[in-house]
């Protein structure tokens, strides 16, 4: 028989408000094994856990029930108290009477009365618990980031430079991202690719550092420190260890005519390239859905120029198995398509374009030569209207876009149409905003110094209709400040879309089991204490993948992940939960149920000897859970057709004691 | 009625044993009378001649007994299986209960079995013999005359909705190959969920109240292959072969359903060896049929290591408010 302390808090007036926590107390203190019960005002100080620690003590208590918040919130601190008293910390139970009972009632006997029955739960669990020690596991010192733009960029040399080996998984060919697209940066307008290029190049050099390009995350398994995981390196028919990124294959190549992505389509490149040219690693890939010689066997030109023999023809996708001890995810985000918004006639006129394109048609390696060049004619705009919110803020009910503000399109907008003013003074530019959201430091200042200093108009209304007529494009909108419509017949149209998580987030979730919000974006551990990590231990989270981020936030969230990852990595041991299942092997017959619903492969078979009551022996097939495997998520004792499976701490004969207590 | 003859079974059975294949063979043995047919496991020639028997009342579904059998026996066992019996034998297979390696599966083609009650409806009780056939021949102490039965009067009533005449396992087949059959076995269901819930619950209460507690549902179940069951622990309160109150005998088979559900193949071996003729199939048959409009169609061991819907998960399953909708009606 358990000998049970009860320990009812006040929590200020927080439950003390809504629960008779005397009452609570009083009720409890008849509960079979009960042999002590107190009330305190608030528990998780330290006079609270001096009191629960000498009760311990002076009553030899086996086991305790504390009655406060959710054990979300202080059970590891009682557990601590409990085991600085000598007790094992999990016959320790929290009966959560704040978010459960006192904040969501307003009635006091209603209150108190559900309190008591949530306390009497807790304590018939206490009474079939059993002291549970936790085992550990190693780390392996490596980790694994996913995704090569700024935010990956960050978070590996941070790792690195702490010591610790990092693998970056791009799945382009060069790593980058979308920074190395970007012409100049806010709020201080230096050249991206000035500030990005060297961090590229500290990365490709770094000998902590290795990058797989043009390489995805095929599968993830395991758990924190010990994750396995298989990388796809696709098949760039290029040998990487030989190219010398000389670029002479490309210059011969003559498949002129493949969309270049990396200046959005805006012109061509061959189907062996390399997207730019600080492109780390500077390696050639050919693209196979426009290679001759790939697709039909003729041409072979780029294997005959090259000195170093480095294309290969015969290449195939190649998996690689590596073990990690963290994962970063660092995935980015994309612009949203700008196929359902055909009011702003994106896909009629060539002269609307995206701010991703406007970037690209800016900068000096663009398809313009750094000219800025209406994509139809080549024609030098005059009026330029930008259209800020294209798919951010809109209506739930909306399915064209998204809820959420996209955070960075107000101060880009302002740095083109800085940009604009200033190197073409005689270009009239105007821009279409609901709100101008500035909150950074020195981003209010910039986007004023646009209006006052570069004479840019800021309409605050929306755009109804972009029409393209002639050689000009109508746009219709609403003044709402003036109370008017207008007409403006503007050369150029630059749509500030809304940015979307990478389609890559949502599968690589479901690897990592980690979470994600409706948008896609990964949820954290905690909104505003653990920002940086996902609520699966082991996984961390970087840049745009959490949500908009511009240039600055991302690098300082690559940072603290980086810590985060360099503080898991630097432990030798880590210490499991003990909450894990195990199996009967009298009652489990084997039949795999628990292995398929099993999300972490922490159950294996193995078939075991039995010796039977006339002396024989039986070979049966049982399941073994792996505890170190295991995250004690439950699924598999429910899915065990012969109740073989049990969870400790939440046995299946625990669960029922509540419930019946609950009940009574 | 049956279109494959008991001497084409003799005949490989023999042949198995004598060229070493099978050091068993598990089929129906003759018992005391014409209609009471037993499995049985043969270990020779001349007993298999003498007693073994293929005709319209070998309802009996073997799978099971592979469970026990490929443990206790030494050397291979040759099964015959219906095609019925052969999706237990998958679903077996799929939960790994038994050493494929040690079976030797020989599917046999069925027109279906009959009912002996439907026959003694008709014949009266005191039958004497009968002979199987397009027309049954029965023949009774209490009268000299021979009464004619057509056999496909008295189907047995999984046999009337046959789900399937395809054999989904085997390593040989005896007879032709037939297709899985577009049958009716759900409108039973339907008439069920179309009564009013009192009404349901008054059907039910009649049904089960006759449940005598002789546990032969469960003990014929290819689905319960537990180690352990939990009715056979005295801890449970409910091991008790007699049911000691109405709670209990409901329970006990409501338990069950939601135990095999998703496992069960609808062999229908519960509702045939029922002594008290309880309709038990359509308690499974509920939870096959409610599947299949959640989670689209699934046939329990149509395949070996298929992932039952209740075991597995998409992201096109359905939500579980509307689950509660469809069993709310």
């Amino acid at each position: 028989m358990q000998r049970i302390g009860v320990f009812v808090c006040w929590c200020g007036s927080n439950i003390a408000g809504t629960v008779d926590v005397v009452a609570v107390a009083e009720a409890l203190k008849s509960e079979p094994g009960v042999v002590f019960s107190a009330n305190y005002q608030y528990m998780c100080s330290q006079a609270g856990q001096d009191l629960i620690k000498d009760a311990i003590k002076e009553h030899n208590l086996t086991g305790i029930v504390v009655c406060s918040c959710s054990p979300r919130m202080h059970e590891a601190t009682f557990r601590k108290t409990a085991a600085a008293a000598g007790l094992n910390p999990y016959m320790v139970e929290i009966a959560n009477i704040r978010e459960q009972c006192s904040w969501v009632h307003k009635d006091m006997p209603v209150g108190t009365e559900k309190a008591i029955i949530l306390g009497k739960a807790a304590v018939a669990k206490v009474n079939l618990n059993t002291p549970l020690v936790p085992g550990e596991s190693p780390v392996t010192k490596r980790a694994l980031v996913i995704g090569g733009g700024i935010a990956g960029i960050q978070t590996a040399l941070d790792i690195a430079d702490a010591g610790f080996e990092v693998d970056i998984v791009e799945k382009q060919p060069t790593i980058g991202g979308k920074m190395a697209q970007l012409d100049k940066t806010f709020p201080t307008l230096d050249c991206a690719a000035c500030i990005l290029t060297p961090k590229m190049v500290d990365v490709g050099q770094h000998e902590k550092i290795r990058i797989f390009s043009y390489s995805e995350v095929e599968a993830v398994k395991g758990f924190v420190g010990n994750f396995d995981v298989t990388i796809k390196k696709k098949a760039r028919y290029v040998k990487e260890e030989l190219c010398t990124g000389c670029g002479d294959c490309v210059s011969k190549c003559p498949m002129k005519k493949v969309p270049n992505e990396f200046n959005l389509g805006m012109d061509n490149r061959k189907a062996i390239y390399i997207p730019f040219a600080q492109a780390v690693p500077k390696v050639a890939t050919i693209d196979a859905d426009y290679c001759n010689m790939l697709k039909n066997g003729k041409c072979g030109v780029c294997a005959k120029f090259c000195q170093a023999g480095a294309i290969d023809y015969t290449q195939k996708d190649e998996l690689i198995e590596e073990k990690y001890g963290a994962i970063v995810v660092a995935t980015g985000y994309n612009p949203i398509s700008m196929d359902k918004f055909d009011e702003f006639a994106y896909n009629q006129s060539k002269d609307v374009i995206t701010s991703l394109e406007f970037e690209r048609l800016t900068n000096a390696a663009g398809p313009t030569a750094g000219k800025l060049l209406r994509p139809s004619d080549g024609k030098h705009p005059e009026k330029i209207v930008f259209v800020q919110c294209v798919g951010s803020r809109c209506d739930a009910c909306n399915e064209k876009g998204k809820e959420y503000c996209s955070k960075i399109c107000c101060m880009y907008t302002a740095k083109h149409a800085m940009l604009t003013r200033d190197k073409y003074p005689d270009t009239d530019v105007t821009v279409f905003y609901i709100d101008v959201r500035t909150p950074g430091k020195n981003f209010d200042e910039f986007y004023r110094r646009a209006v006052e200093e570069f004479g840019v108009h800021y309409i605050k209304g929306m755009v109804g209709k972009v029409s393209p007529e002639g050689d000009k494009l109508i746009v219709q909108a609403s003044d709402i400040i003036a109370n008017k419509q207008i007409k403006i017949d503007a050369d150029l149209v630059v749509l500030a879309a809304a940015i979307e998580p990478d389609k890559s987030a949502r599968p690589l979730a479901t690897m990592l089991t980690a979470s994600m919000d409706t948008n896609d974006f990964f949820t954290e551990a905690h909104p505003k204490l653990r920002p940086v990590e996902s609520p699966t231990a082991g996984v961390f989270l970087s840049g745009a993948c959490q949500g908009p981020k511009d240039i600055p936030e991302t690098v300082s969230q690559a940072g603290a992940a980086a810590s985060k990852v360099i503080g898991l990595l630097a432990k030798d041991k880590l210490t499991g939960n003990p909450c894990v299942a195990h199996s009967n092997e009298m009652m489990c017959n084997g039949c795999s149920s628990c292995e398929r619903v099993c999300p972490y492969g922490a159950i294996t078979y193995e078939d075991k000897e039995f010796r039977m009551p006339d002396r024989t022996t039986l070979v049966r097939r049982i399941a073994v859970v792996n505890p170190a495997v295991c995250q004690g998520c439950g699924c598999c004792t429910v899915a065990c057709p012969s109740g073989a499976m049990d969870l400790k701490g939440f046995a299946n004969n625990q669960i029922i004691a509540e419930v019946d207590a609950i009940c009574k | 009625m049956q279109k494959i003859t008991r001497d084409v079974l003799v005949e490989k059975a023999v042949s198995l044993l004598e060229n070493g294949t099978v050091a068993n063979v598990l089929g129906w043995r003759k018992g005391e009378f014409d209609y009471d047919i037993t499995p049985a496991v043969f270990t020779d020639k001349a007993d298999i001649e003498a007693n073994f028997v293929w005709n319209d009342f070998c309802g009996a579904n073997f799978s099971k007994y592979l469970v026990q059998k490929t443990r206790k026996l030494e050397g291979k066992i040759l099964v015959f299986l219906k095609p019925c019996d052969t999706y237990s034998f998958n679903q077996l297979l799929t939960e790994h209960r038994f050493d494929r390696e040690k079976v030797y599966a020989v599917g046999v083609s069925c027109e279906g079995m009959v009912d002996i009650d439907k026959i003694k409806a008709i014949a009266g009780d005191g039958i004497s013999k009968i002979v199987c056939g397009e027309m049954i021949e029965v023949s009774t102490v209490y009268s000299d005359e021979v009464i004619k039965i057509d056999a496909k009067d008295v189907l047995e009533g999984r046999c009337e909705s046959c789900k399937s005449k395809k054999h989904v396992a085997y390593d040989e087949l005896l007879g032709e190959e037939g297709d899985v059959i577009d049958s009716n076995r759900f409108d039973e269901v339907a008439k069920l969920e179309a009564m009013t819930p009192d009404e349901r619950f008054a059907f039910w209460q009649e049904q089960l109240s006759k449940c005598i507690r002789c546990n032969a549902c469960r003990d014929i179940c290819p689905a319960c292959t537990c180690e352990n069951c939990v009715f056979n622990n005295p801890n449970s309160g409910v091991e008790n072969k007699a049911a000691a109150n109405s709670f209990e005998e409901k329970m006990f088979h409501i338990i069950r359903a939601f135990h095999v559900a998703g496992r069960c193949t609808d062999c229908g071996e519960c509702s045939r060896v029922c002594p008290q003729n309880i309709p038990l199939h359509l308690l499974n048959r509920k939870f096959i049929k409610d599947m299949d409009s959640f989670y689209g169609e699934y046939q329990a061991g149509a395949e070996v290591g298929s992932r039952a819907p209740l075991v597995n998960y998409t992201t096109e399953d359905v939500e579980p408010c509307d689950v509660f909708e469809g069993g709310n009606e």
